[in-house]
Formats: structure tokens, C-alpha cells, sequence
């Protein structure tokens, strides 16, 4: 063959040196000044009174009580967390079955889980959960009360406000991540489905085997920033009375009437999980990039 | 002659307005070795998609055994799974190990135990040559290796046609060797294959059968021998002076 073989560029023990500018570029500083900022609005915070109080209402409300799926809590930091969490799980495992149905070549499943996307997308997620804590609960906690067929199932299956704002919040974020799901599993060679194929799988098992492993694996950094996006998303269920921090936060102003610190403090805390929640994602894409 | 394997009766495959098969008749007698060659865009690679149901044919009958592959009675996962085949660009499953790679197939689908498939496995891919490699992932491998692992997982089905769709072409010049040395054994085995291929070496000694494809049809179907010294169409002519420089 042809091939010339160039000669290697001689090795230089110098190491290639960024300027001053590309120095200062690549530096953290947007990082540094938010913790320092963080640190000292934390500082400045604790040396203030309505600022403790804030703090205080919000963990460790004097009264409300929330009991979630069983769970009582009490501090409206873990009540975010939770709903995050909750949602997010909700999300994550009906968004996959959604992505799944996407990919159908099924007319039935295709175009109902293309219906349900469409809907929950056209829909702001705020009127989503007004909707469903102001309509959808009261409305199937009548048809309870009621004597018709659906009346025993109605019973058993009754849940407050909280609980459907949270459920809300995770299926609306759903078809966010079927979206997500769907361009994943898009994004794997054909060839990977003929391979399987050809050597007798079904479909299903190419699926389960072959494809969604590997899509699965491309989405891990798109779903972890949804996860992000939720976290500040869970804000909105404060519509329907969730005593999470903004509802705890709010709750605290109508009483003091100290709208600057409680609003503050909400913000504050909201940017604090945040930021450790990005810190997180960060460190699972690293891993992920890692072990692929 | 007894029963074809494989019996394809007048078929055609559309897409859209472009006609990739036109007509196509095919009959291949167990343990034969049939090379399919022709210009790109003649249907070839198209003609052997249709025999393990990759492509669903517009028109037109494919029999394995007697078994019309169209039916919708034909459990089309239980006829693949008899139907080896090994793609131009590999399609290793990339997230697997090699070993992985050769007993998945064999597990969800043969319902073979641990041992018994990997021990499948590990003599594939003693016949491969690279028995080192059962637990490198596909990435870590050239291109000769991949392609000879995706041989090893198509024949751990124990298939009884083994499917080539230009196994070489995605290959550097050094490693088609490797490749059509493991092609050869199998061959010799008494493997029912049929290869689209453009190595004429391979051809020659291995194939029992040679077809020429143009524009979705066959044009000559005969010994590698004759096709070299007596092409009878012209456009077989033209083609073979193109590829033999």
C-alpha cells in the first residue's frame, strides 16, 4: 500500500502553556463567588432574628403536619425533597414505559402514548397541578361518596391533594422523560435491532436486552438535569397547599408579615439544594462517562 | 435433488417508486455455497435481507425447509434463530463482552444453561482464533476481531444457513484475511451459506455457486469457473472487468 508514514512531531517537554485569559476563563469563578456569596448571605442570615425565625418556621413548623403516602413530615425542606424524589420516581418509571410505547410500531400504543405527551406538554405544569388538586382529587373523592359502580374502587383509591399534586408533578414530568427515553432509544444503530433480531429474539427481548441498556446509558446525563429541573419545579405544588418550602415560606410571611426574610430564605434554601443537587449529577456523569 | 433449503419463488421488494427485487427465483440445496455478486443497487443485499425476514418482501414467497416465511402461521423468531447472519458493519452489542456477546442470544432464546453456553461459547471462539478476547468488550477489538465474534454468535445458534451481507467491506485490507480464512473452515464444515461479497478469492475457493445480480434480478447463475470464462450476458461482462483490475 501506499501509505507514507509522516514523520512524529518531535515530543516537547514543555508543556503547552495557556495564556493569562484562557487562565482565567477556565477557572471556577462563577462557582466561587456563588459559595462565598452562599456562605456569607448564611452568615449574615443566623445573625438575624427574623432570619432564624425563617429558617426555623420553615424546617421546624410550629403546626403543619403533612402525612404523604404514609409519611408524616414534618419540615418543609424534607417535604421538597420528598416530592422531588417521589415525583421523580413516578416520572422516571412511567416516562420509560411511555418512550417505549413511542417506538411502537403498535398503532394503539403509539398513538395513545403520543396523545398523552401532547396533552401533559400543551398543559403549564402549574395548571396541571391546580388542575389536578382542585378538580381531579375532590372530583374522584365524590364519585367515592357516590353509589355508582365505581364507588368501591373510588374508596380504596381516595388521596388528598398533596398526594395528587405530587403524582401530578411526576406524570406530568413523564412525558418530559418519554421524550428523553424515546430520542435515546432512536439514537441506537438499527443495526443493533437486526443483529438481535436475526438471531431469533423478539422484539421485546431485543428491547430488554439489547436496545434500552444501551439507550438508557446515553440518557443518564438529559434525565439527571430533568431531575434538576424538578427539584425547582416542586416549588408549584405549593398551589394546592403542599408544605413544602415556598408554601412553608409563604405561610411564614402571612403571619410575620416579613415577606423579605421569608422569601429570602426560600430562595436561599432552593438555590442550596440546587446547587447540591447539580454537584451530584455532575459526579453520576463523570462515573457514567467513565464506565462507558 | 432432494428438498431446497431455501426456496425463494418470484420475488419483488418495492421501496416507494425504486424496485430493489424484481422477480427474483432461487433455489439452494443444503450444504451449498452460493456467492452473490453485482453492482451496488442491484438488490443483493436486499435478496438476502428477504431470506431471514429482515426485509419483508412487497410480493413474492421465501421457503426455509419447506416453511413459507409470509405465513402468518410462521413463528418468524423460531425460523431466524436457524437462519445465522453477519452484518457489513458487525452489530456487536457494544455494552456486552464478547462472551456476553455470543451466550445472550443462546440464553433468551435456546434457554441454555450458564455452563453449557458459555462453554459453546469459549470453543466459537477457540474456532475464531481469538479465545483470549471472551471478556473484551467489542470497542477494545479491531474490525477483523469484531467480525469474527459476530461469526462465533451466529453460529453458537447452531443455524443451519449462515447469511453474509458483505462481511469484508467494512474491513481494512489486512484484517479481510482473518475473516475469510474463518469463512473458508466453515465452508469446508459443509455450511449451507450464501455471502454477498466482492472477494473473488473467496469465491473461488469456496463457492459451489456464483449469481450475478443487475437491477433487481438474476442475471447468471453458475460456477465460479464459468463465470470467469464464459459469462454469457454482457453486463456480466462489463461488471466482472470492472472488479477484476
Amino acid at each position: 500500500m501506499g501509505v507514507t508514514q509522516e514523520a512524529a512531531p518531535p515530543k516537547t517537554t514543555v508543556r503547552a502553556r495557556k495564556s493569562f485569559g484562557e487562565q482565567m476563563h477556565s477557572f471556577p469563578w462563577w462557582a466561587v463567588i456563588m459559595v462565598v456569596g452562599l456562605v456569607a448571605a448564611l452568615i449574615g442570615m443566623l445573625g438575624n432574628q427574623y432570619y432564624r425565625d425563617a429558617f426555623n418556621f420553615i424546617i421546624s413548623p410550629p403546626t403543619s403536619t403533612e402525612i404523604a403516602f404514609g409519611i408524616q413530615i414534618t419540615n418543609g425542606l424534607r417535604m421538597t425533597l420528598f416530592t422531588t424524589i417521589v415525583a421523580y420516581l413516578v416520572a422516571l418509571i412511567f416516562g420509560l414505559i411511555l418512550g417505549i410505547m413511542r417506538v411502537s410500531k403498535n398503532p394503539i400504543l403509539f398513538h395513545a402514548s403520543t396523545l398523552y405527551v401532547e396533552l401533559m406538554r400543551g398543559v403549564p405544569m402549574l395548571v396541571l397541578i391546580i388542575w389536578i388538586g382542585f378538580v381531579v382529587v375532590p372530583a374522584w373523592r365524590q364519585v367515592g361518596e357516590g353509589t355508582s359502580w365505581l364507588a368501591p374502587i373510588a374508596r380504596r383509591t381516595a388521596i388528598t391533594g398533596v398526594q395528587g399534586a405530587i403524582l401530578g408533578l411526576g406524570f406530568g414530568y413523564a412525558a418530559y422523560l418519554a421524550e428523553v427515553y424515546r430520542a435515546g432509544i432512536e439514537s441506537i444503530h438499527r443495526g443493533q435491532m437486526e443483529a438481535a433480531r436475526s438471531l431469533g429474539m423478539s422484539y421485546a427481548q431485543a428491547m430488554r436486552y439489547v436496545i434500552l441498556p444501551q439507550a438508557i446509558r446515553r440518557v443518564v446525563p438529559p434525565l439527571a438535569n430533568d431531575l434538576v429541573a424538578l427539584l425547582k419545579d416542586s416549588a408549584l405544588v405549593s398551589v394546592v397547599a403542599v408544605p413544602e418550602i415556598l408554601q412553608m415560606a409563604r405561610l411564614f410571611v402571612s403571619r410575620t408579615f416579613r415577606a423579605f426574610e421569608g422569601y429570602n430564605t426560600a430562595a436561599f434554601l432552593y438555590l442550596v439544594l440546587t446547587l447540591l443537587f447539580i454537584i451530584i449529577v455532575r459526579m453520576i456523569e463523570r462515573r457514567w462517562h467513565a464506565s462507558v | 435433488m432432494s428438498e431446497p433449503i431455501i426456496k425463494i419463488v418470484d420475488l419483488h421488494k418495492h421501496y416507494g417508486h425504486v424496485k430493489a427485487l424484481r422477480g427474483v427465483n432461487l433455489e439452494i440445496q443444503k450444504g451449498q455455497v452460493v456467492v452473490i455478486i453485482g453492482p451496488s443497487g442491484s438488490g443483493k443485499s436486499t435478496l438476502l435481507r428477504c431470506i431471514n425476514h429482515l426485509e419483508k418482501p412487497t410480493s413474492g414467497h421465501v421457503y426455509i425447509h419447506g416453511v413459507d416465511l409470509e405465513s402468518k402461521r410462521t413463528n418468524i423468531n423460531q425460523m431466524r434463530a436457524e437462519i445465522g447472519m453477519v452484518f457489513q458493519q458487525f452489530n456487536l452489542f457494544p455494552h456486552l463482552t464478547v462472551l456476553e456477546n455470543i451466550t445472550l442470544a443462546q440464553r433468551v432464546v435456546r434457554k441454555r444453561g450458564k455452563e453449557e453456553r458459555e462453554r459453546i461459547a469459549r470453543e466459537l471462539l477457540a474456532r475464531v482464533g481469538i479465545p483470549e478476547k471472551a471478556d473484551a468488550y467489542p470497542g477494545q477489538l479491531s474490525g477483523g476481531q469484531q467480525q469474527r465474534v459476530a461469526i462465533a454468535r451466529a453460529l453458537a445458534m447452531n443455524p443451519q444457513i449462515m447469511l453474509f451481507d458483505e462481511p469484508t467491506s467494512a474491513l481494512d485490507p489486512e484484517m479481510i484475511k482473518e475473516v475469510l480464512d474463518v469463512m473458508l473452515d466453515l465452508a469446508r464444515t459443509g455450511m449451507t451459506m450464501v455471502c454477498v461479497t466482492h472477494e473473488m478469492g473467496f469465491a473461488k475457493a469456496a463457492a459451489n455457486r456464483i449469481i450475478f445480480m443487475d437491477e433487481g434480478q438474476i442475471v447468471e447463475d453458475t460456477t465460479p469457473y464459468d463465470l470467469y470464462n464464459n459469462p454469457k450476458s454482457e453486463r456480466t461482462k462489463l461488471f466482472l472487468s470492472k472488479i477484476l483490475h
